[in-house]
């Protein structure tokens, strides 16, 4: 059975572009939240995220990349090839005809089709748009699919390419999709990850209408606290992680530094509600038991769970409860659990492989992040949450969790690879 | 492990229902009509597949309306005929034995078209609570799932017009790793003026007609709908007794070059891979259904790829969507459909629209065609450089459909 390793690894996220300046973050414990920037945010009963400082040109896109791309895709773009490099990479080195892309989004290039609405519609005026204030690349923005076609462009992949769109889960099901497609022998490397720019006022209006974000809008650095008893909503967040997936053994001949293997996945449906969840986390638990199952992996061998800790009152209790049900409730009180959604936010459809590139961190240096901002512990949240302060901790097998709007409920065991 | 299709469920501007369809496929009867859902007149094209007399109400529990677009609405009708022809009892599948993996393209652009009306004309309190999933990319495939307690692994693909065929693919793996029931597919539609307009900035859209291969070929034409199809492993299906249409026998995708860069487009290696994975020779291969773009190049493109596997005037070729329209993430689901439909009856419905076509390549025009079927190549492309093959096969093993024995 062939072996999937992460040979390469590259993010975007709030606080800074590039790994290094995301894993910083996340082990100084700092959040990026702040008042929104992106646009005037005082109509909006949720006015924080966790935004990106974020110079297309310093980051090193060409000016007709910059023309051409969403906000989303420019992150993609960037930490693609962050990605490849850290493999060891330059575009067309592997096998173009077996490498492949998998691109995670849940709401694609949302910011630039906003704006153009506002354009083509002069301002929400007019019901029929007017078609000649449109720009070239409008098309491209609607079909999410133009995002995985400009990675593999990039990095020149011309295998399999898709974009795997699950909502809140896209980030963890697009590498478990692209670690599939490495092990039936369709592609023999993947360029995979997600990417998300969310922070638009349409986002806004919406997740304001559930309730879904936090109303804290005073103290913006504490908004999103996992965990917490005072925790009243997400933060709303934005970035990309992408990766290099190849053969592990193949990685190994080539004298690749294999940071993780994908040892293990599992996505279940809740078939329940498309924003609500079972109170029993009946789904969560048994999507995490098959990724354990399909890892050779005891739950009691689980060293660090990486949450989805939305920091949501519904969320983080019926997380909570899956994590018992599937770790026993001994080893889950034994093991640090911890939600870098308190730094970073929810960035939707990219968070799973922002959280995975924290795993593979983790175990790389044998520290695990921390819950930022969790002061006051829930009682129905009983667990060992690495509250505020990164821990050392030896890292051999993460486990990190999804769950998103549609019912999607994933989880992927991620081990250190012996060399 | 052989995965079969043992369900299909069509809304499409031809006809609602696999029938009404399938006859009007079989007769070349175009759904194409001048738009008269959105006042069209101000646009350079105003010509496209419409799905007629679709009433959400009659189909839908009345909550779910307010709160889905209408592709979704069409979704949900479909994937319920494609269940019911399936025989499918909801129960019958274990806790985790039914999955739902759909195709889409641009999520429910009317309902997020409405919306961001509301927000923009209006102000954010008029901004519906359903906006945050009925517009999304994954709507079509969490409704699917709530509706028919799909609680195995579920997912969407984005290809644009490919999508119905990974879609098809993904499902596949999932029966191949022990779901015995995977609803599939792709059913879509953007038919507002927002959608519209986002169409024709590819300059792609014909303001005259839809004539793949044609000589006059000037563009495409966008329309709605699509098709839900089950798949199944197939000694399941027959440990059930329900009859197969035919068995996705192959699959395989691919990504095109860079633009500008000097290698070929990607097409002909979906085409071959997924011959290789049907472990079927060119020659083997009884009809083609075409990504029939309709812009010139691409036209070319595909018929350079026909001619070059199979020889010129090599194999019959068939592109009924031009009767319907480019469905996007339901488009290629409808030519699946329309290639088992063909594989049962042994009949290859024509290209309506095209007298002759401009390639050496043997398009089926005119009248349909009959002729026995076994194995027939479905090819797919979507915007961006996505190219997607399927191979279906007659299904002959236990549990053979009982027309075809």
């Amino acid at each position: 059975m062939t072996r999937v390793g992460i040979t390469g690894i590259g993010a975007v996220a709030p606080g800074g572009v590039g790994v290094k300046a995301y894993w910083e973050l996340l082990t100084q414990g700092r959040s990026a939240t702040r008042t929104i920037t992106a646009y005037d945010p005082s109509p909006f009963r949720s006015r924080v995220a966790a935004e990106v400082d974020f110079d297309a040109r310093a980051a090193g896109l060409g000016p007709q990349e910059i023309r051409r791309l969403d906000r989303a895709a420019q992150f993609a773009l960037v930490s693609a090839r962050e990605a490849l490099a850290s493999a060891g990479l330059t575009p067309g080195e592997l096998d173009p005809d077996r490498t492949g892309v998998a691109l995670g989004s849940a709401v694609g290039c949302t910011r630039s089709l906003e704006e153009e609405y506002v354009v083509v519609s002069d301002g929400g005026r007019l019901w029929e748009v007017d078609h000649r204030y449109a720009i070239a690349q409008l098309y491209g923005h609607f079909v999410p699919s133009s995002m995985a076609a400009e990675v593999g462009w990039a990095v020149d992949a011309r295998g399999p390419a898709a974009v795997v769109s699950t909502g809140c889960t896209s980030g963890l099901d697009t590498i478990g999709y692209a670690a599939e497609l490495i092990r039936e022998g369709s592609a023999s490397a993947m360029i995979a990850g997600s990417t998300e720019a969310p922070i638009s006022p349409i986002t806004s209006a919406c997740f304001d209408a559930i309730k879904a974000t936090t109303p804290r809008n005073d103290d913006p650095a504490t908004a999103s606290r996992p965990f917490d008893r005072t925790r009243n909503g997400l933060v709303l967040g934005e970035g990309a992680a992408f990766f290099v997936l190849e053969d592990i053994d193949a990685a190994l001949a080539r004298g690749a530094h294999v940071y993780a293997e994908v040892a293990g996945y599992a996505t279940r449906c809740n078939a329940y509600h498309m924003t609500g969840l079972r109170m029993d986390g009946h789904e969560m638990a048994e999507a995490i038991t098959v990724a354990l199952a399909e890892a050779r992996t005891d739950p009691s061998d689980v060293d660090y769970v990486n949450a989805h800790g939305s920091s949501t009152k519904q969320n983080d209790r019926h997380e909570t409860d899956a994590i018992k049900q599937a770790l026993g409730l001994e080893h889950a009180r034994a093991t640090p659990v911890s939600s870098i959604k308190s730094m970073i936010g929810h960035s939707l459809g990219a968070i799973g492989s922002l959280e995975i590139a924290a795993c593979a961190m983790a175990i790389e240096h044998g520290v695990v992040p921390p819950t930022a901002n969790l002061r006051e512990p829930d009682p129905e949240c009983d667990l060992d949450y690495v509250p505020v302060t990164a821990r050392e901790h030896r890292t051999d097998v993460a486990l990190t969790i999804g769950s998103g709007f549609g019912g999607f409920q994933s989880a992927m065991v991620l081990k250190r690879c012996p060399s | 492990m052989t995965a079969v299709i043992t369900g299909i469920g069509v809304t499409a501007p031809t006809g609602l229902g696999t029938d009404s369809y399938w006859e009007a496929t079989k007769a070349g009867r175009s759904g194409i009509t001048p738009i008269d859902r959105f006042d069209a007149s101000g646009y350079p094209a105003q010509l496209a597949g419409q799905v007629p007399g679709f009433t959400a109400a009659e189909h839908l529990p009345s909550r779910l309306v307010p709160q889905t677009d209408r592709m979704t609405q069409l979704a949900l009708t479909a994937g319920a005929w494609a269940l019911e022809d399936a025989a499918y009892e909801p129960d019958a599948f274990g806790e985790y034995g039914v999955s739902v993996v759909t195709a889409a393209s641009g999520g429910g652009v009317e309902f997020g078209h409405r919306e961001l009306e509301n927000l923009w004309r209006k102000g954010k309190k008029f901004v519906s609570a359903y906006q945050s999933f009925a517009w999304f990319y994954a709507v079509n495939t969490g409704q699917l799932s709530i509706r028919h307690g799909g609680r195995g692994p579920c997912g969407t693909l984005v290809t644009e017009q490919a999508g119905g065929l990974d879609a098809v693919g993904q499902a596949r793996r999932h029966v191949r790793r022990g779901t015995p029931l995977v609803v599939t597919g792709g059913v879509d539609g953007a038919l507002s003026p927002w959608g519209w307009v986002a169409q024709l900035s590819t300059g792609l859209v014909s303001g005259t007609g839809y004539r793949p291969f044609g000589a006059e070929a000037d563009g495409y034409l966008p329309g709605e709908g699509g098709a839900i199809l089950v798949l199944e492993d197939a000694e399941s299906a027959a440990a059930r007794g329900i009859p197969a249409y035919g068995e996705i026998a192959g699959y395989a995708a691919t990504l095109d070059p860079r633009p500008g860069l000097d290698a070929p487009p990607g097409l002909r290696r979906a085409a071959e891979l997924a011959l290789a994975d049907a472990r079927v020779t060119p020659s083997e291969v009884d009809a083609v259904f075409a990504d029939a773009a309709g812009v010139p190049e691409l036209d070319r493109i595909e018929a350079q790829v026909l001619c070059g596997l199979f020889g010129p005037h090599g194999v019959p070729v068939t592109a009924p969507k031009s009767a319907t329209g480019r469905l996007f993430g339901g488009g290629a689901a409808l030519d699946l459909a329309a290639a088992l439909l063909s594989l049962r009856d042994g009949v290859l419905p024509p290209t309506p629209g095209v007298e002759r076509p401009d390639h050496p390549i043997d398009l089926v025009t005119g009248a349909a065609r009959e002729l026995p079927l076994r194995t027939v190549l479905v090819l797919a492309r979507g915007h961006g450089g996505f190219n997607a093959a399927v191979v279906v096969r007659a299904h002959h093993g236990k549990g053979a459909h009982p027309w075809r024995s």
